[in-house]
C-alpha cells in the first residue's frame, strides 16, 4: 500500500514536471483504487455499483483540474483520497443518498482487476453535446479517435496552441456542467 | 464514454498549467480594494484627529488587532484551499486577535479613566461601525471568495467563514482609522460582532461557491 502511493507520488511530480506519459500512467493507475471506492460507496447506498463509471471519470476531471492545489512536497494519495471522498459524497448526495465516506475506504481499497462489470458512463457524453463545437470536436478527436495534439490540429486546420486552449476550455467546461446537472 | 478515453483526454492537457491559488486569491483582493476604499473615502474618511490619536496606543492596538485577523485569515484561507486540509493545527491562529484584545482591556484596565467602563464599552459608533465594516467587507468578500474558487476546499462553509475574516479584518483596518472610539472594549464588542456577520455571510456564500 505504502509502495504503491509512493510510486502515484513519484508519478505526479514527473508530471507535473511535464512528463505526458507519466500523468498517464497515473490517471490509469489510481482508476481501479478509485472505481472500487466507488462501488463500495454505491453499495453502501443502496444502489447498484455498476454505475461507478460516471462518478470515476467525475473524481479523474477533478482530480485533474485541482492538481495545482497539490503540495508537490507532499504525498500525492491523501490530496486524491480527499478530492475523491469529497466527489464520491458529492455524487451520491446528488443520487438523493447521505453516506458517510471515510477516508479509509480509499486508503484500504485494494484495486479490482480485472475491471468489474460496469454500465458505461453516460455523464461526461451527455455534456459533451453541450459544449461549443470547436471544443467538443477537439475532445472527441482525442478521446474517441485517439488522436494527438498535433493530428487534431492538422484536422480542424487549427494551431497546436489553439487545440490546447479548447481542450482545456472544454475539460473546464465539463465540469461546470456536471455540476449543474 | 469509456474511462480510457476520458484519461487520454485529461492526459493531453498536461501541459496546461493553473497559477496557484494564492495569486489569484492576491490579484482578486488588488482589484476589489479600490471598491472598498472609495467606499471609505466617500462615506467615512479618516478621523480629523488622526495625529494626535497616532500617540495613543489603544488607537494604534486597533490595527493590531484588525490586521491581526486578516493575515491569520488569508494564511489559513490559502491552506484550507486544499482539499486535505482542515483547520486542525492552524486555528490558533485566530486567537491572535483575541489575545491582543485581552491584553489591550488588562491594559486599559491599569490606565486612570475618565469614562465609565459602560460608556468606553457603547462608544459613540456602535451603529456605524457594525453597518461600515459589512459594507466595505462585501467588495472584499466576494473578491476573496472568487479567488478561492480556484483552490479545492472541501469544507466550503468553512473555507467561506474564514474568508469573510479576511474581508471583515481588512475592511475593520479601514474603518479603524475612521472611529474616535478607541477602547478595547468598543472593538471587541462592536468589531467583533461584525466581524462575526461576515464570517456568517461568508459561511452561507462559501458552502454554495465554493463547492468543486
Amino acid at each position: 500500500m505504502r509502495e504503491r502511493e509512493d510510486e502515484w507520488t513519484g508519478l505526479m511530480r514527473s508530471a507535473i514536471s511535464g512528463d505526458d506519459a507519466a500523468y498517464h500512467r497515473l490517471l490509469k493507475a489510481v482508476t481501479p483504487v478509485l472505481r472500487a471506492a466507488a462501488r463500495r460507496g454505491l453499495t453502501r447506498a443502496g444502489q447498484p455499483a455498476d454505475q461507478s463509471e460516471d462518478i470515476v471519470q467525475d473524481i479523474l476531471l477533478a482530480v485533474h483540474l485541482k492538481r495545482h492545489t497539490w503540495d508537490a512536497d507532499a504525498p500525492f494519495a491523501p490530496w486524491l483520497f480527499a478530492i475523491a471522498r469529497n466527489k464520491l459524497i458529492d455524487a451520491l448526495r446528488r443520487r438523493g443518498r447521505r453516506v458517510f465516506v471515510n477516508i479509509d475506504d480509499f486508503a484500504e481499497t485494494i484495486p479490482s482487476e480485472p475491471a468489474p462489470e460496469a454500465v458505461p458512463a453516460s455523464e461526461v457524453e451527455a455534456q459533451l453535446k453541450s459544449l461549443p463545437a470547436r471544443q467538443r470536436d477537439v475532445l472527441q478527436s482525442i478521446a474517441v479517435d485517439s488522436a494527438s495534439i498535433k493530428d487534431t490540429a492538422k484536422k480542424f486546420a487549427m494551431s497546436e496552441g489553439a487545440v490546447r486552449v479548447a481542450l482545456h476550455r472544454g475539460l473546464a467546461g465539463l465540469t461546470a456542467k456536471l455540476r449543474g446537472q | 464514454m469509456e474511462t480510457d478515453q476520458f484519461i487520454r483526454t485529461l492526459a493531453a492537457d498536461n501541459a496546461h498549467r493553473a497559477r496557484p491559488v494564492g495569486f489569484m486569491l492576491a490579484l482578486a483582493l488588488l482589484l476589489a480594494a479600490p471598491i472598498s476604499i472609495a467606499i471609505f473615502m466617500t462615506e467615512l474618511g479618516v478621523r480629523p484627529d488622526v495625529m494626535i490619536a497616532m500617540r495613543n496606543p489603544l488607537f494604534d492596538l486597533k490595527f493590531a488587532v484588525t490586521l491581526g485577523l486578516a493575515i491569520p485569515a488569508i494564511a489559513i484561507s490559502l491552506h484550507l484551499s486544499r482539499p486535505e486540509a482542515s483547520l486542525r493545527g492552524r486555528a490558533w491562529l485566530l486567537l491572535i486577535p483575541v489575545g491582543l484584545l485581552v491584553a489591550g482591556i488588562a491594559g486599559e484596565m491599569m490606565m486612570p479613566q475618565r469614562m465609565p467602563m459602560a460608556m468606553r464599552m457603547m462608544g459613540k459608533n456602535s451603529w456605524n461601525c457594525l453597518t461600515s465594516i459589512p459594507l466595505m467587507s462585501l467588495p472584499l468578500l466576494a473578491a476573496a471568495l472568487i479567488g478561492l474558487r480556484h483552490g479545492a476546499p472541501t469544507r466550503p462553509a468553512v473555507a467561506g467563514a474564514i474568508a469573510g475574516l479576511l474581508s471583515a479584518g481588512l475592511a475593520a483596518t479601514l474603518y479603524a482609522s475612521h472611529c474616535t472610539d478607541d477602547s478595547p472594549l468598543f472593538v471587541a464588542i462592536w468589531y467583533s460582532t461584525a466581524a462575526a456577520m461576515v464570517a456568517a455571510l461568508g459561511a452561507l456564500a462559501g458552502s454554495r461557491v465554493l463547492r468543486f
